[in-house]
């Protein structure tokens, strides 16, 4: 409000548009400007500017080792890529893994984190940083760990759990659909899960004590506080989490690219543009992948924050 | 501010002014071209360090005309590509010789990314270089690389295994004897069924020793290209994986197996036959020296020429390597090119090959007593490199290639009837735009 009584009392100019701004407003404009300017103009370097070349391109029959054969075909890169089974195979396992790995994770991560908020606090730094381990690997360390304990040459899964029906020393996991992604799927899981648990401890601790010690002393089972009052008073934080982590699986890379290359019905969407642009060196026909895959990221973005209403400020506490 | 204090602080201020002055000048020297003769970059694949140090024995003899530093590309033969490829279409100048595996060389020669090759250096670089190496480094009947070291694969086999199973190994084997054999035996058949690169490898040689190829004109346009793979030699090159992959001869780790993972399955009880390059008999001694592999496995290792496909007609074993290239927008090509002259000289290329296990595409090297003592097979591999066929040369090898592993990996699911027309299908739409690989 101090702003508001100094702008009262500051000479005010007229801008050509017929907006009045104080001779502070239009500094502190300025300064904003000015602090925020750099990260803006990397921000648009980074990443408006990739974006834009990749559209331009997918525009184009275009090979980086032919480029005197570059040909403007408009939108036939993408007639191509929407009417191919292999875009389709990949878009429904991009969609499996994302679905799988969000659910698995939001199951587990919400144990975890009620774990870490109801631990004592002499052990509570211990366990929190525990479970945050796996998340601190470097997923192609963690990929290739995971690949090496699976791989029917070197790994030691196949004798540890021959006990469990369908595994026995000549399972080769990494030769068919299902079971290659099971390990993709697990150590996606492994790694990421305790992410979606910083997020949803943060908004436990949201929950104000005493509405849960409210409903107990009305005798509401823990089932019944959970799913009367914890849940709904954490539903931001749970749908933020939910949002951030299946954009980051919608993009999956590194432990595929690891583990199978793709092989044997496993290559996802973020895999095809990759193989396209970098390995086939098909600049228009890769950009053209780039571009859907990023329109798909946009449209989970949209169907998270308007029809799920995911609210950012609100999760952040900013509206409590 | 007094006058006396303002020229104290002129006073203080000229020493700073100074040390600034001269901090910038040691700076800006620092920037300026180091002295001493120019530097050449060679990328070279990963190796045991032999290519590091034919780079400090040729600069030395270079007598400080030139200098030549390594510079590591990735592992895979498809990440070396990756990599050249986009610093070739980039213009970077730092490319002064290449390591470039041969299928990937008119893909590179076609644009214009490599430098052209001096008359001088084309012919005292191919004076009794191997038949199979001299073409792998040539574009449209143009030498465009210079051969450096050429790959081949052998058959090997245990003795005790072929023993058992009756074979007379003086003579050239089939691949129908050695399917017998293995299930007679109960023993797996060392060959790569993984869906990379070393499926094509084995895919090529097939077709090839069955007397088919698997692109009939590789010098032409994308939409104009014409496979080989529906063919009797195809048929036939299908039936053999098929059947390797279908009665479960190559392991059931086949469909993930390359290279690598092929050598350990053979080194293991058992093992009985195994194609591979010359790399494994090195890796096998080195495993008995460490302890790791019982001396008795070298004694019953033996090798001889790749298996045939039809009986008493000559194999076409697979054939590889690297060649040298340079790159078009090399600041030094005709230093580039003096070097390389004396890299690939017979005696590197016979160093090398003891020192690093990779075999010399010149001849003349195989004469080198050094040679002939740390590989006993040295000429099976010379004869087996007169007889290798190169894979596809073609500016579209990567859709190629990519397409037959996609289609014939894993074994087991390759049907003879219908795998190598639905392949030449397949990749023909995908050369002409009309699918994603």
């Amino acid at each position: 409000m101090t702003v508001t009584t100094r702008q009262k009392q500051a000479p005010e100019a007229v801008r050509p548009g017929g907006r009045q701004y104080s001779d502070r407003t239009r500094a502190e404009r300025r300064l904003g400007w000015l602090l925020a300017g750099p990260a803006f103009v990397v921000m648009l370097a980074v990443t408006a500017y990739p974006i834009l070349q990749a559209v331009y391109d997918s525009l184009f029959q275009y090979r980086l080792t032919a480029p005197q054969d570059r040909e403007f075909i408009g939108l036939r890169n993408y007639a191509v890529v929407l009417t191919d089974e292999v875009f389709w195979r990949d878009l429904g396992v991009t969609l499996l893994i994302t679905v799988v790995t969000v659910a698995v994770e939001l199951v587990l991560g919400f144990a975890l984190a009620l774990v870490m908020h109801k631990a004592l606090t002499s052990v509570r730094g211990l366990l929190r940083t525990a479970i945050l381990v796996p998340y601190g690997i470097i997923t192609v360390v963690s990929a290739f760990a995971w690949f090496y304990a699976f791989d029917i040459n070197s790994g030691y899964v196949n004798h540890w759990f021959n006990w469990v029906p369908g595994i026995s020393p000549d399972l080769n996991w990494f030769a068919d659909t299902w079971t290659a992604l099971f390990v993709i799927m697990a150590s996606e899981i492994w790694k990421t899960t305790p992410f979606i648990s910083l997020l949803l401890l943060a908004g436990l601790a949201q929950v104000p004590d005493e509405l849960t010690e409210a409903a107990e002393v009305d005798g509401a089972t823990w089932w019944e506080r959970m799913r009367r009052v914890v849940l709904p008073n954490m539903k931001a934080a749970i749908m933020v989490a939910v949002l951030f982590r299946a954009l980051d699986a919608f993009r999956i890379f590194d432990n595929i690219f690891i583990m199978t290359k793709g092989a044997y019905g496993t290559e996802t969407l973020s895999l095809l543009a990759y193989r396209t642009s970098i390995g086939r060196l098909e600049i228009g026909l890769g950009s053209a992948i780039s571009v859907v895959l990023f329109i798909c990221v946009l449209l989970i973005c949209f169907i998270a924050i308007k029809l799920f209403k995911v609210d950012l400020a609100g999760a952040r506490g900013e509206k409590s | 501010m007094t006058a006396e204090s303002s020229s104290r602080r002129r006073a203080r201020g000229r020493p700073r002014t100074l040390a600034v002055l001269a901090s910038a000048a040691l700076l800006l020297g620092g920037c300026s071209a180091p002295e001493g003769p120019p530097v050449l970059t060679w990328y070279i694949n990963p190796d045991a360090g032999g290519q590091a140090a034919i780079a400090a024995k040729c600069t030395e003899a270079a007598g400080g005309k030139y200098r030549i530093e390594t510079s590591l590309l990735p592992n895979d033969a498809a990440s070396q590509r990756e990599q050249l490829a986009r610093r070739l279409a980039a213009g970077d100048s730092s490319l002064d010789i290449m390591s470039l595996d041969p299928p990937f060389v008119p893909e590179l020669a076609e644009p214009g990314f490599l430098a052209p090759v001096p008359a001088g250096t084309a012919r005292r670089t191919t004076q009794n270089v191997v038949e199979g190496a001299l073409t792998g480094a040539k574009w449209k009947d143009k030498l465009v690389t210079v051969p450096f070291w050429a790959n081949t694969q052998l058959l090997w086999y245990r003795k005790s295994v072929a023993r058992a199973a009756g074979l007379d190994m003086s003579r050239p084997v089939t691949w129908d004897q050695l399917i017998d054999a293995a299930k007679r035996e109960k023993k797996y058949l060392g060959v790569q069924g993984a869906l990379a690169e070393s499926m094509t490898v084995w895919v090529n040689a097939l077709v090839a020793s069955g007397g088919g190829q698997i692109i009939e004109n590789p010098d032409a346009p994308a939409d104009q290209i014409k496979l080989g793979l529906d063919s009797p030699a195809g048929t036939k090159a299908a039936g053999i994986v098929s059947t390797i992959g279908k009665e479960g001869l190559g392991s059931p780790g086949l469909p993930t197996q390359n290279e690598n993972t092929s050598m350990l399955l053979f080194q293991g009880s058992d093992g009985s036959f195994m194609v591979n390059w010359p790399f494994i008999w090195p890796a096998t001694k080195d495993g008995v020296k460490g302890g790791n592999l019982k001396p008795a496995l070298l004694a019953d290792i033996g090798w001889g020429l790749y298996p045939q496909v039809t009986p008493g007609r000559d194999s076409a074993p697979p054939l590889g390597g690297i060649n040298l290239g340079v790159g078009a927008a090399s600041k030094h090509p005709d230093l580039a090119y003096q070097a390389i002259e004396c890299i690939v000289s017979p005696g590197n290329q016979a160093e090398y090959f003891v020192t690093n296990g990779n075999p010399p595409s010149n001849t003349e090297a195989y004469n080198d007593p050094r040679v002939k003592q740390a590989f006993p097979m040295a000429a099976t591999i010379r004869r087996s490199l007169e007889l290798a066929k190169p894979r596809p040369q073609t500016p579209y090898y990567n859709e190629v290639s990519t397409g037959i592993q996609q289609n014939w990996a894993p074994p087991s699911a390759v049907d003879p009837r219908s795998t190598p027309e639905s392949t030449t299908k397949f990749i023909l739409e995908v050369l002409r735009g009309e699918r994603l690989l």
